[in-house]
């Protein structure tokens, strides 16, 4: 199965009966999927205006608790910012899956991971964070989807799944989870008319500065309880590994393939994977900073995880970055002849 | 003593911000009594805009949400693509709908989505200080056409009357809060606009002529006379569209 059918089909099994798209390349077998599905199963498929109102119909739809999500690619996240902004600052949950091309501006639709940024490092305005997902595989994606509208509803917090164009496109074997019995119990925030209880607002706006501060506190203190909660991360080879490739997604399935001919050949080289970009695991990274010689991240982009990690190892050993930009993806002899030289350099 | 006038149960008891002559308070009363009479409030999701009007959450009895500006269709589409039971109307002002979110209300007209939407013209942003409005009438100054406007600067826009050309709203019409007979009209629109949603037919569209003494730098009662004079004449009152042809004016 395709991988953004593996998300949609894993969206439906999670309980999400509301999809609100506009079509962009290469994400569009989503929606497709979507529109083909959801009538079928109790839900509702409607392709709209704009990004920018697809946006905002999750986040009415998230308004009345139900379930809900958007996909789309790079430009067609950017015109999103507004809307998952509002979503942070009301606290509604919400799920957007960003099939990440070439960019900036129109850029290309080939494989990119060049949104890191933008995904976790807010995007739109204000202090806040989307949780961000990051699949490297068709069956993690579908698995990801499905917990995203879990993690979203638990937190009350957009929740992002930032892959590339291969992660969509690609067809591999998909084991899906059983789906998700409707909930019937209304959300204690959720706006369903305010029958037998006081009015309920949702709202961002607050204009006191003491106010809206003592909301952006609270803000902090869940996503403080993301980080001590949430952080996922893969790895392999760790134990005596000198040099270490921290990678996600798409560059993290390339690195795997280098990783293991490195070992082949004899060297010591390990492999670390994020798969939440926020939370970032930050303590797991400096704990192996104590260990090893060096670290090389390596991305589809021109260096934007690579910020996380330095600030994660925080100057004890040295971190390395190996990029590819614009929509070209390296072949895993190129990773591995960049992971060769780096650990050449050490001996 | 028999009481003879109230508070609709679906205002609070609360002291509104809005400036003296400004219609919002009016026009705020005239959807709470209609929510009153058609016995809406306990399934109503309202949607509130950016602007002045923002506030009304805090004067209104019922569950009540904020959108980005421009995006009240849009949010109301959600809504009520959610939960079809849920009453839900969105309350727009004229930068909202006829500017920023010109493409989020026709696109919801096209689709007939069956909620309300309260559209208030006063022809001025008021909440940023009196800036042009895509409803700012010709030679009207405002802070950001300090000579008036020019046609340059576009042409006041008709939002009844391009609702009322499409095929998915049910009802479209425009009306004024300026004089006791006009406020009741006003009531009974309103009144129509949410039937419509009642019985399933579709967006409709009630857009009100509104005053704005603070950014037109008159007295309450100018304004009200400028409403009269000025805007009524080139925003006609009526009905512009109503699937049920009965009503059509």
């Amino acid at each position: 199965m395709r991988g953004s059918e593996a998300m949609a089909e894993a969206a439906i099994r999670a309980g999400c009966r509301l999809y609100f798209g506009y079509p962009i390349t290469p994400q569009s077998e989503l929606a497709e999927y979507m529109a083909r599905e959801l009538p079928k199963r109790g839900g509702v498929f409607l392709q709209v205006e704009s990004e920018i109102s697809a946006i905002n119909m999750v986040l009415g739809a998230a308004v009345t608790g139900a379930r809900a999500m958007t996909s789309s690619s790079g430009p067609g996240i950017s015109l999103k910012q507004e809307g998952i902004s509002y979503m942070a600052g009301c606290e509604l949950p919400g799920v957007i899956v960003n099939v990440c091309r070439g960019g900036p501006g129109l850029g290309n639709i080939a494989p990119s991971e060049a949104d890191y940024f933008q995904a976790v490092k807010g995007g739109g305005h204000g202090d806040y964070h989307n949780i961000v997902l990051a699949p490297s595989s068709v069956q993690e994606a579908a698995e990801l989807c499905y917990e995203a509208f879990d993690l979203a509803e638990r937190y009350r917090n957009p929740v992002m799944i930032l892959c590339s164009a291969v992660i969509a496109q690609m067809m591999e074997p998909v084991e899906f989870m059983p789906p998700r019995e409707q909930e019937k119990e209304e959300k204690p925030w959720a706006l369903t008319g305010a029958k037998g209880r006081e009015p309920r607002i949702i709202k961002s706006l607050r204009l006191e500065p003491e106010e809206l501060e003592e909301h952006n506190r609270e803000l902090q203190r869940k996503y403080e309880t993301i980080k001590a909660r949430e952080v996922r991360f893969e790895s392999r080879h760790l134990e005596d590994a000198r040099l270490v490739v921290v990678a996600f997604g798409t560059s993290a399935r390339i690195a795997a393939s280098a990783v293991e001919e490195a070992r082949e050949q004899g060297y010591k080289v390990g492999l670390f994977r994020p798969i939440t970009l926020f939370p970032f695991p930050k303590k797991a990274l400096r704990d192996l900073a104590e260990r090893v010689n060096k670290f090389l991240v390596f991305e589809l982009s021109a260096g934007q995880m690579v910020e996380d990690v330095e600030l994660s190892v925080a100057g004890r050993v040295e971190v390395d970055f190996y990029g590819r930009m614009g929509g070209y993806v390296p072949s895993p002899e190129e990773c591995l002849e960049e992971i060769i030289k780096r650990c050449k350099e050490r001996t | 003593m028999k009481l003879v006038f109230d508070r609709p149960k679906s205002m609070k008891d609360a002291n509104m911000h809005y400036c003296p002559g400004c219609s919002h308070g009016v026009i705020n009363r005239i959807v709470a009594e209609a929510i009153d009479v058609l016995d809406l409030r306990e399934r109503t999701v309202c949607v509130a805009p950016v602007g002045c009007a923002v506030f009304l959450y805090d004067y209104m009895n019922f569950d009540v949400t904020e959108a980005p500006h421009g995006r009240p269709p849009a949010v109301a589409t959600g809504i009520k693509r959610a939960r079809p039971d849920l009453f839900v109307f969105t309350y727009q002002g004229d930068g909202d709908i006829a500017a920023i979110g010109l493409a989020e209300i026709l696109s919801a007209a096209n689709r007939g989505e069956n909620f309300s939407v309260i559209y208030v013209n006063n022809t001025v942003y008021g909440m940023t200080g009196g800036q042009m409005a895509p409803t700012t009438l010709l030679g009207q100054r405002t802070t950001t056409t300090p000579y008036g406007r020019d046609a340059r600067e576009g042409h006041p826009m008709r939002m009844a009357e391009w609702i009322a050309s499409m095929e998915g709203p049910s009802y479209s019409v425009r009306v004024a809060v300026n004089n006791p007979a006009n406020i009741v009209k006003t009531k009974k629109a309103v009144l129509e606009a949410f039937k419509m949603q009642l019985e399933g037919r579709g967006l409709s569209f009630v857009e009100i002529l509104a005053t704005c003494p603070i950014s037109w730098g008159l007295t309450p009662v100018e304004s009200l006379n400028r409403v009269e004079k000025e805007l009524i004449p080139y925003y006609p009152l009526g009905v512009f569209k109503s699937v049920d042809t009965s009503k059509k004016g």
